[in-house]
């Protein structure tokens, strides 16, 4: 695979449950350290994507390539090996494990320990691996600055801190590719502005490539490198930020459309 | 059920990842856990024969009740055949020794690793479905087990039961109940500190994570089928070797022990005591082994006070064990554990809280 091919590639992909067209025959590509963003009413389909890609979903047609690799027929669990984490838009955290086993878990593909060297700890090496995971998590935890609530069950988080955690637990997986889905809704405009910081450091300096479904507009034409909407599960545009905004269709399904002047004279 | 924020007093740092994931999460209490075994070894030979024989069916049920905790205290699953599967290492470890001539003392670990197999196989419908379906689905286990014990003669003896001899150590046998208690305290410590460490290493984690939200432990890497079948395994080798420590501590297995009424049993052990917790489990057994005694003293000294209840005293005891049971699970749904975490919590921050 040469370094100019997409590092995501989506091809044709189509859903249906029931009678219900979730995605019609979307296509796009995410390019090698990109930010993408998938944008588009309530229920056109932008999670059914992401679960696409992340495997929950099997699509009816179509196929999707991560590094020139096709993705559908692999597992689940293979994802992570892969180099492939995301978030959930309802908060997905293991709310009865403390922060830092939440991070640990996202370790899980990485650690060689089992249940039976786990259970005799000393002489196996487990204890000097998880001692070595541990060290891996504090930096994520430096990282998105979560310290002060280490030792804390995920469940008793604020919302903010959970999102938090639950990225935190999707780095740790050492991900290329991070699906995001709506990292950001529901927080006030300090978290955001926290989070829109984290994605973008992300991006930048550990080259994380991601995929991320957000409502806030001025938060994806800020962070985005490029954007596709999708409306009733049919792609309508694709493109840098900037474009796809002022793109006719987008304005209309999306953002709502001023009636214009001379429909009002009409009128 | 799970993380406990930091229980620990001022003035204990840890200064290193090895100690912060210490056995222990506090200085009291491993030096309470060092004492506790200590204390019972040095007085068992002091001990009633009754109070033994006590202590002796505590340490065998905390090791199953510990095994069942795995299952649906940390995976989140439910079993109502873990008393089969004790029932099958029991039946397993007379089978090693009398077919096979193998010592007891090694046939009873091996008993687990029997049951392990079987309880993986029954458990492999856990692949598909979860909560009162499973129920039903490891209830099927329960029965067809019982009904292989009593027709499989030659692996159970059929309705004749089995001998199941006391075990001896290099010619040493341990044929009487203080020489079986220091078998089966051995054993039980083996069984806590082996889950305990499970717990802070990675596939005990994966297994609270496919409980607590299995959809992201699959994005994380950890496959469902895997664990939830290997959390029947694990489950089923508690059980298998309580099983084979019970059958060689009263010398003979028969079919009738190990009923539906024993799994039950079992769970309601894990409920009263805390689900997901190692010491938990331990307050349960004791709980549910030691309420009908007491209860039993209490009906009888009513029945002392008033003579007209001598008659109905067996009932007045069931009832109150019933009773008892229910309250708790009213009062103190998490458990017993729970109980002490609160206490815990009101030294830590005496004289602050209450």
């Amino acid at each position: 695979m040469s370094t100019n091919d997409p590092m995501l590639d989506v091809r044709n992909v189509s859903i249906r449950f029931g009678g219900v067209s979730a995605l019609t025959d979307v296509s796009f590509y995410v390019n090698r350290n990109e930010i993408f963003s998938l944008i588009g009413p309530n229920g056109a389909g932008k999670t059914s994507m992401l679960n696409c890609i992340s495997g929950r979903y099997k699509p009816q047609q179509g196929e999707i390539l991560f590094k020139g690799e096709h993705l559908l027929p692999r597992s689940i669990n293979d994802r992570a090996h892969l180099g492939i984490g995301r978030t959930f838009q309802n908060l997905a955290v293991f709310s009865h494990m403390s922060v830092i086993d939440n991070i640990m878990v996202g370790l899980h593909h990485k650690l060689k320990n089992n249940f039976l060297t786990g259970m005799f700890y000393w002489v196996g090496g487990a204890q000097k691996e998880e001692a070595e995971a541990r060290l891996k998590v504090e930096d994520i935890i430096d990282f998105l600055e979560i310290q002060h609530v280490r030792n804390e069950s995920a469940g008793s988080l604020s919302y903010g801190l959970r999102k938090r955690v639950e990225l935190a637990r999707a780095i740790a997986i050492g991900p290329e590719l991070l699906l995001l889905d709506e990292p950001m809704a529901g927080m006030n405009l300090e978290e955001k502005e926290d989070m829109a910081r984290y994605i973008l450091e992300l991006n930048e300096q550990f080259g994380i490539t991601v995929v991320m479904i957000e409502h806030d507009m001025a938060v994806v034409v800020d962070i985005s490198d490029r954007v596709a909407v999708l409306d009733f599960g049919e792609k309508i545009a694709e493109g840098r930020p900037e474009e796809v905004m002022a793109d006719e269709r987008v304005k209309t399904a999306y953002l709502g459309v001023e009636e214009s002047a001379e429909a009002r004279e009409d009128a | 059920m799970g993380h406990v924020p930091n229980p620990r007093p001022a003035g204990d740092f840890r200064t290193s990842y090895i100690d912060d994931a210490s056995l222990f999460k506090t200085r009291f209490e491993g030096r309470a856990a060092v004492a506790i075994v200590v204390a019972l070894a040095v007085a068992a030979p002091f001990l009633s024969n009754y109070m033994l024989s006590q202590m002796i069916l505590i340490g065998i049920y905390s090791i199953a009740a510990l095994g069942l905790n795995i299952l649906v205290g940390i995976t989140g699953q439910i079993s109502l055949g873990h008393g089969a599967f004790f029932g099958f290492g029991a039946f397993a470890s007379a089978w090693i020794v009398n077919s096979f001539g193998i010592p007891a003392i090694i046939a009873i670990p091996l008993a687990g690793v029997l049951t392990t197999a079987i309880g993986m196989i029954f458990g492999v419908p856990a692949a598909r479905i979860k909560g009162l379906y499973l129920a039903i689905a490891t209830l099927a286990s329960q029965f067809i087990l019982e009904d292989f014990f009593a027709r499989a003669d030659w692996f159970s003896g059929g309705v004749y039961g089995s001998l199941a001899a006391r075990p001896s150590i290099f010619g040493f046998a341990l044929d009487t109940d203080l020489r079986y208690f220091f078998l089966v305290l051995f054993w039980t410590v083996v069984s806590v500190v082996a889950v305990t460490n499970l717990l802070r290493s990675r596939d005990g984690r994966a297994l609270v994570a496919v409980r607590d939200h299995y959809l992201s432990a699959e994005i994380m890497g950890v496959n469902l089928t895997k664990y939830r079948i290997l959390s029947f395994g694990i489950s089923s080798f508690f059980a298998g070797l309580a099983g084979a420590l019970f059958g060689h501590y009263l010398e003979f297995v028969s079919v009738e022990g190990f009923t539906i009424l024993l799994s039950i049993q079992f769970l309601a052990m894990i409920i009263i005591g805390g689900l997901g917790s190692v010491y938990g489990t331990i307050l349960g057994v004791i709980f549910v082994l030691l309420l009908p005694q007491v209860m039993e003293m209490a009906a009888t000294s009513a029945a002392d006070l008033v003579p007209a209840l001598a008659s109905g005293k067996a009932y007045i005891k069931e009832m109150s064990v019933g009773a008892a049971i229910i309250l708790f699970l009213i009062f103190e749904p998490e458990g017993l554990i729970h109980r002490w975490r609160v206490i815990r919590a009101s030294w830590k921050l005496f004289p602050f809280a209450r």
